[in-house]
């Protein structure tokens, strides 16, 4: 709790310093968030002021969810987010556990594993795009070596699982600290009293070591899904475009296509409300579970 | 059941730190052996060692009549009990002490009824189905005990268990995990650095410093001939007095500490072996300057300043005495009870 209550001379002082903060999040979010809410339950006019906006009640909702390309959007976005969600954890856990167990290394190998994070999204993305590239990339080189014929431009699993690839990597630094930092925080003594108790490595650590990982991984979880329904674009943009016909279009992506491209304001807005109650509820949840996470 | 072998065993961490050197020990089957020293002697390097928790870098380790260096914690037959008692939090007190059966892959029914068995030896009963965060300090102590008895393993290993116990728990808990070993009897090796524990619970005891034994005995061989200087101020509280030869030699009458070797150049002196009474035959009698008295209900603490020399001298009476501080007072001690050392060495003469 905060006890400490620091006296301003000035009355206005506090104000001032609060208002950038304020402003930002009522140009970029609140105002944004307003807009979308109102235009979602309207029917736009036409581009040139002939039509007025009508006010149609969940018409565009209705609409979305009638709208087999919408649910198939939903569809690609679990399995996106999902894959992108196990994968960056997954390796992530396995990097944190190795590092963990070195002694003088230690804290070079998380040096190196922490600069993917570093690396801006454009420039992460050309790097993909390379190594994917069907004529001139590595993978598809190796790939085709084994009899596989990669082409993510024609076949829509290879896109996802380019797109799941490229935007798992970036994450798994981030997840990386949080799982090293939730080793380190593990006393040496639990993991050799379950040696003592004939646990093998394996189960010390599927028995000991990742049920009391628990509260971190629940906690990246949410993160991470989060990241990859909404920071991912950039990935997507760059990588694919949500093709092959629409195969890696997850909902944010597609709310760009229908408001910008195909300048469907009304679906568009609707779609951004959606995403907003998503968002909602999962840091609904995360808070919620936080609280109790001492509980094991 | 089993004997445990330490041959010339010793420990160089990475690095090239040293932190034991040269140790013997046989603890025989059933042995309670207490390793007593200051904190960052090697106490805990050396029961690591044991428990196979740290390779062994020197000598040989037997327990039983295997040679166990080589071999997993888990392979060793032994069971430890850990300073912050190292309960799995997320595990009920009843999945802690089942935990090593389960990997040892015991029968259900035989484990509900080793794990119901030991927790009504230790009166851990009605809490089988909380968690370790919900049970007291004394309780985890309890629950850490029950985890290493439930397997009826070789041997016990504790490191410093009742450390983290306020001072009238540590003293009930030392007295049951005392009667638990010898009703069980087990053979058990003990780390603390508090010398009354090691004093009060051992069959033997260990004093150890810089990774060496400064002297191995029953507790009452240690306080009454402690080997080194260092034992001697480590065990004994409040700890033996130490005058130079030289001084005691002005001090007393001439024919007093001509028993002792020449060699003696310091005498040690226990506190609780002084008195007020006059001297008798073969005693010999001490003056020094009151400075303190600390009564303790049951007893007192007289701290005493000589003419002439830094060195104090405290003594121990079983009763509070009618004196005045700043008074000079005469006691009398046995000629025997003088404890000769060499001051170069520290070690012990005669
Ligand atoms: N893992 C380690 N690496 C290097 N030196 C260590 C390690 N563990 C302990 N030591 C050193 O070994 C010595 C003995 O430590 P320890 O056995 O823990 O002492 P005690 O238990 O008697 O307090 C200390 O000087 C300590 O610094
Ligand atoms: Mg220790």
């Amino acid at each position: 709790m905060q006890t400490k209550r620091t006296t301003f001379s000035s009355k206005w002082l506090p104000y001032a310093l609060l208002a950038p903060q304020v402003i930002i999040t009522l140009i970029f979010f609140i105002w944004p968030s307003y807009q979308a809410l109102v235009q979602s339950v309207y029917r736009q006019g036409d581009a040139f002021g002939i039509r007025p906006p009508t006010f149609v009640w969940f018409h565009n909702f209705q609409a979305l969810f009638a709208d087999d390309l919408y649910l198939n959007s939903l569809r690609t976005t679990f399995i996106f987010s999902v894959g992108t969600t196990v994968l960056s954890m997954g390796i992530a856990l396995l990097f944190a556990v190795m590092v963990n167990r070195m002694i003088r290394s230690r804290d070079s190998y998380t040096t190196f594993l922490v600069w993917p994070y570093a690396i801006a999204p454009a420039i992460a993305g050309v790097l993909w795009w390379f190594i994917f590239n069907p004529t001139l990339g590595i993978l598809p080189y190796m790939l085709d070596m084994v009899g596989y014929d990669w082409n993510h431009r024609r076949n829509g699993n290879d896109a996802m699982i380019m797109v799941i690839i490229a935007s798992a990597w970036r994450q798994i630094s981030y997840n990386f600290l949080f799982f090293l930092a939730g080793l380190q925080s593990i006393p040496q003594s639990l993991i050799e009293a379950a040696a003592i108790d004939g646990a093998s490595r394996m189960k010390r650590f599927w028995t000991i070591v990742f049920p009391l990982l628990s509260p971190i991984t629940f906690f990246l979880m949410v993160v991470n899904i989060v990241y990859a329904m909404f920071d991912t674009f950039g990935v997507i943009h760059a990588t694919t475009e949500g093709g092959p016909s629409q195969a890696t279009t997850i909902l944010v992506y597609k709310v760009y296509r229908d408001g910008f491209v195909n300048l469907n304001f009304g679906s568009s807005a609707a779609q951004s409300v959606i995403l907003m109650a998503i968002v909602i509820i999962l840091t609904v949840i995360q808070f919620r579970y936080i609280e109790r996470r001492v509980n094991y | 059941m089993a004997s445990i072998n330490m041959d010339k065993l010793g420990k160089v961490y990475a690095g090239d730190v040293r932190a034991v050197t040269d140790v013997n020990i046989d603890i025989a089957d059933g042995e309670m052996i207490v390793l007593v020293g200051p904190s960052g002697c090697g106490k805990s390097t050396l029961l690591r060692m044991v428990a196979g928790l740290e390779t062994i870098t020197e000598g040989t380790l037997k327990i039983g009549d295997r040679v166990v260096n080589q071999l997993e914690p888990a392979e060793r037959d032994i069971a430890m009990v850990f300073q912050n008692y190292a309960l799995y939090p997320h595990m009920t007190v009843f999945n802690n002490l089942a935990y090593g059966l389960k990997n040892r892959g015991f029968k259900k029914a035989d484990i509900d009824q080793r794990v119901r068995q030991a927790a009504d030896m230790l009166e851990i009963g009605q809490f089988l189905d909380r968690k370790p965060r919900q049970l007291s300090g004394g309780q985890r102590q309890r629950v850490a005990m029950g985890r290493a008895l439930v397997r009826e393993p070789a041997a016990f290993l504790f490191d410093e268990p009742l450390s983290n116990l306020d001072a009238k728990l540590r003293v009930q808990m030392r007295v049951e995990i005392r009667q638990l070993q010898k009703r069980l009897a087990t053979t058990s090796l003990y780390v603390t650095h508090d010398q009354l524990e090691a004093l009060t619970m051992a069959d033997r005891l260990v004093v150890l410093n810089a990774g060496r034994i400064e002297q191995l005995g029953t507790p009452m061989e240690v306080y009454s001939r402690p080997a080194t200087t260092f034992v001697a101020g480590f065990i004994g509280s409040p700890a033996m007095n130490m005058l130079p030869a030289e001084y005691m030699r002005g001090l007393v009458s001439a024919d007093s500490l001509a028993h002792l070797p020449s060699k003696a150049d310091l005498i040690g002196i226990r506190p609780e072996d002084l008195s007020l009474e006059p001297a008798k035959e073969n005693e010999m009698s001490l003056s020094g300057r009151l400075m303190l008295l600390e009564p303790a209900g049951a007893e007192s603490h007289l701290h005493l300043a000589f003419e002439g020399i830094r060195e104090t001298m405290v003594v121990r009476l079983p009763h509070v005495p009618e004196v005045t501080e700043g008074s000079t007072l005469t006691f009398s001690i046995k000629r025997e009870k003088l404890h000769p050392f060499d001051l170069a060495t520290g070690q012990r003469v005669t």
